[in-house]
């Protein structure tokens, strides 16, 4: 019969399903951060002088700019000069078709079950595929333009529509917003871009996955999202590593705007490499995400699912600007072995009668540790702005953590903010309840797991929302004898 | 159906059953008595296989297979329910969904497909009615916020999805008022039939007044001490256990 020190040894001895490597021709930079690895960075993006200026900026800050501090975990060092900073298939440039791109790339989507082929896609999910750094393929993009939605690579964005992204890059994370984030800005190799003109719902689920494969290269890619007028767009972010042996940085910036009326939901499942049981190897994610309600009655809601990496370390966020406008997060963040996650979110309400509301669920089993650390701001203005946040920790065993660090400055007293937080271990007791109707202790952990972030599932596309489930149920797997 | 053959067990070390002899047939329903801590509740625990209850003699046969040698799902798909004096809480685990897990798996231990979910509606449609239970507490999540009457409600209403060979009552009387009491019988005795057998412990008398036992056995101090029919429950109704605790002493085997 199962106990808790088997759960975790079970745990522990889970081998990470995603690790190959695929073996494919790159280009790839010398290793090192200076001004010549940006400038050749831009000189092979073809980019021009503005945004070339633009990320010499971003090195400067960086220069500038110390690793945090404060931190509850002991923060590796990080050789910015090791890593190389641009890794491209070596291939034709663009692609008409799927038959187009390298065989072996496919069967690597394949392996990881990412629906690329156009049947697949008939599902309504139109996907773009960032290999590494350099956006490969996108599908639906003809259906797209025709409602006059811009749906591709952020390089293809400079290019074809220098205006919107020179006005939007940057102006809800700056380059000097925090260390990663200038890094980014400085050394950002491709990512996604999404435009949705006014009045226009999109009909379909934006789907990006993105994919670490060379080694030692860092993934920066760079998300810009805009909801014009009255719009509505879901987009969802998908992630998975093959193993590696040596810590791979991650350091993405996300930035969303949501004009007056607009919606955006952004969604991500999050199963970079966590490292083996022993903590060696695994993905350090360090993101910035922030979002901004910039105009009246605008919604902007994170939904994520973080199973993987070796340390997460991300705070979506909503500049809570425009009255009347929402701000949501629904967090997932589950880490065994020893994994760490510093997850949460930061709303900041400014406009009068601004909503937020978070919810996360923290899952610790093993030796990982969860923190929630989150930041609600009310602004001298933000009259009658409301937040609710939950914070639910969820124990598997006696080794590992959960904590919890939340902050509310409020500078209004007609502003209303609650919190509610909890703590719980799954129960020997509920195991054998669960037993004793014939459900084995593994799936009764999944149930008891995938009833505990309900809660956050139910805020996922239906699709995904399976993907999730079956995620954390294999994430967990093999947790009881 | 049940045989147990002189079973002794023990919780870290202490000796909670010593030597307990049972046979329960086929269409029987059997009513087990007996003060506070004289191991009843221990007696259903170990039946069901619950985890740091060891069993160090004796041995359980349960429709010819050895009950013992079996994990708590596998018993539980044979045939073996128990309704737990305090059901648990499941967060966030919906009702239906968990009895729909729970029916899947007894299903295909038995070499059935799962039902399709019209079937499987409309069979919880029919246990609800026939079991009374609140159409309202299908979709909420497992117990939680649940009523102490709901609970056992819950369980009654499990009993009957899940169709078992041999059903253990513990306790389900134990804070119950009369009305929950009298519909919670008024279940179990639609459910009883020829093919099942039910095992029930509690402290009164009362519930034996609507599920009417065809035996009676006083467990004390680890053994049964008296066997007979349901007029043995009147008597203790009636006289206390202590004249069966003197007894029991008196006989007390040496060994």
């Amino acid at each position: 019969m199962a106990n808790d020190n088997e759960i975790i040894d079970n745990i522990a001895n889970k081998e990470y399903e995603f690790g190959f490597v695929t073996d494919i021709e790159m280009d790839v930079a010398p290793a090192g951060l200076n001004e010549e690895t940006i400038r050749y960075i831009s000189a092979k993006k073809n980019e021009p002088d503005w945004l070339l200026d633009w990320r010499l900026k971003g090195l400067q800050a960086f220069g500038r700019q110390k690793l945090p501090e404060w931190q509850n975990f002991a923060l590796p060092t990080i050789d910015f000069q090791k890593i190389s900073y641009y890794a491209a298939p070596k291939s034709k440039k663009k692609y008409d078709s799927l038959d187009q791109v390298d065989p072996e790339l496919l069967a690597t989507f394949e392996k990881l079950g990412i629906p690329l082929s156009e049947q697949k896609t008939l599902a309504g999910v139109a996907v773009d595929v960032v290999f590494d750094s350099v956006s490969v393929t996108t599908t639906y993009k003809e259906k797209l333009r025709e409602l006059g939605i811009i749906f591709c690579s952020f390089g293809e964005a400079v290019r074809e529509h220098p205006e919107l992204v020179r006005k939007y890059v940057g102006s809800v994370v700056p380059y000097s917003d925090n260390i990663f984030a200038a890094l980014n800005a400085a050394a950002f190799s491709d990512g996604s871009f999404v435009y949705i003109p006014k009045g226009v719902r999109c009909p379909m689920e934006l789907s990006t996955y993105f994919r670490i494969n060379t080694e030692n290269t860092g993934q920066f890619e760079r998300t810009l999202i805009i909801a014009d007028e009255g719009s509505y767009v879901s987009y969802l972010e998908g992630c998975t590593a093959p193993m590696r042996d040596e810590n791979q940085l991650h350091a993405a910036v996300v930035e969303l705007i949501a004009l007056e009326n607009a919606e955006i939901k952004y969604s991500t499942v999050q199963n970079w490499y966590p490292g083996d049981k022993d903590g060696k190897g695994g993905i350090y994610n360090f993101v910035t995400k922030r979002g901004i309600c910039k105009g009246a009655n605008a919604k902007i809601s994170w939904t994520q699912v973080e199973t993987g990496s070796a340390i997460t370390w991300k705070y979506p966020s909503v500049i809570l600007q425009g009255d009347n406008s929402t701000g949501e997060f629904y967090s997932v963040a589950v880490t065994r072995n020893k994994q760490i996650a510093d997850t949460g979110t930061k709303m900041h309400h400014i406009g009068r009668n601004t909503r937020s509301r978070i919810i996360s669920k923290g899952i610790s089993a093993g030796q990982g540790q969860n923190s929630y650390r989150g930041l609600v701001q009310i602004g001298p203005k933000a009259d009658e702005a409301r937040n609710f946040t939950q914070c639910d920790s969820l124990l598997i065993g006696d080794r590992c953590g959960a904590h919890t660090f939340p902050y509310i400055e409020s500078k209004n007293n007609t502003a209303t903010v609650e919190h509610e937080a909890t703590t719980s271990k799954i129960g020997e007791d509920q195991i054998f309840y669960l037993n004793q109707r014939g459900i084995d202790s593994e799936k009764a952990v999944a149930l008891i797991i995938n009833g505990y972030a309900r809660e956050v599932l139910n805020q996922l596309p239906m699709e995904f929302a399976v993907e999730a489930q079956k995620l954390l149920s294999i994430t967990l797997e093999g947790s009881v004898g | 159906m049940l045989i147990i053959k002189n079973l002794h067990a023990e919780v870290e070390g202490k000796q909670i059953l010593k030597g307990i002899n049972l046979t329960v047939g086929a269409g029987e329903v059997h009513a087990i008595m007996g003060p506070n801590g004289s191991g009843k509740s221990s007696l259903a625990s170990v039946l069901a296989g619950k985890e740091n209850y060891e069993v160090t003699e004796g041995e359980v046969i349960f429709q010819g297979k050895n009950l013992l040698e079996m994990s708590p799902e596998v018993r539980a798909r044979e045939g073996v329910f128990l309704a737990f004096q305090y059901p648990i809480e499941i967060p966030g685990v919906s009702n239906i969904n968990f009895l729909k897990t729970a029916l899947a798996e007894i299903r295909t231990h038995k070499g059935l497909p799962p039902l399709d979910a019209k079937e499987f509606l409309r069979l919880s449609k029919e246990k609800q009615k026939l079991v009374e239970f609140d159409a309202k507490l299908v979709n909420r999540s497992l117990n939680e916020g649940f009523s102490g009457g709901e609970k056992k409600r819950n369980e009654i209403f499990q009993l009957a999805m899940l169709e078992p060979a041999l059903s253990i009552l513990d306790e389900t009387d134990s804070g119950l008022d009369i009305d929950a009491l009298r519909i919670v019988s008024k279940g179990v005795n639609k459910l009883r039939s020829a093919n099942n057998a039910f095992i029930i412990i509690t402290h009164y008398q009362r519930l034996l007044e609507y599920i009417v036992p065809d035996f009676v056995h006083v467990l004390y101090n680890g053994r049964i001490v008296k066997s007979g029919t349901k007029e043995l429950a009147l008597e203790l109704e009636e006289k206390g256990y202590d004249w069966l605790k003197e007894e029991a002493h008196e006989n007390a085997p040496t060994i």
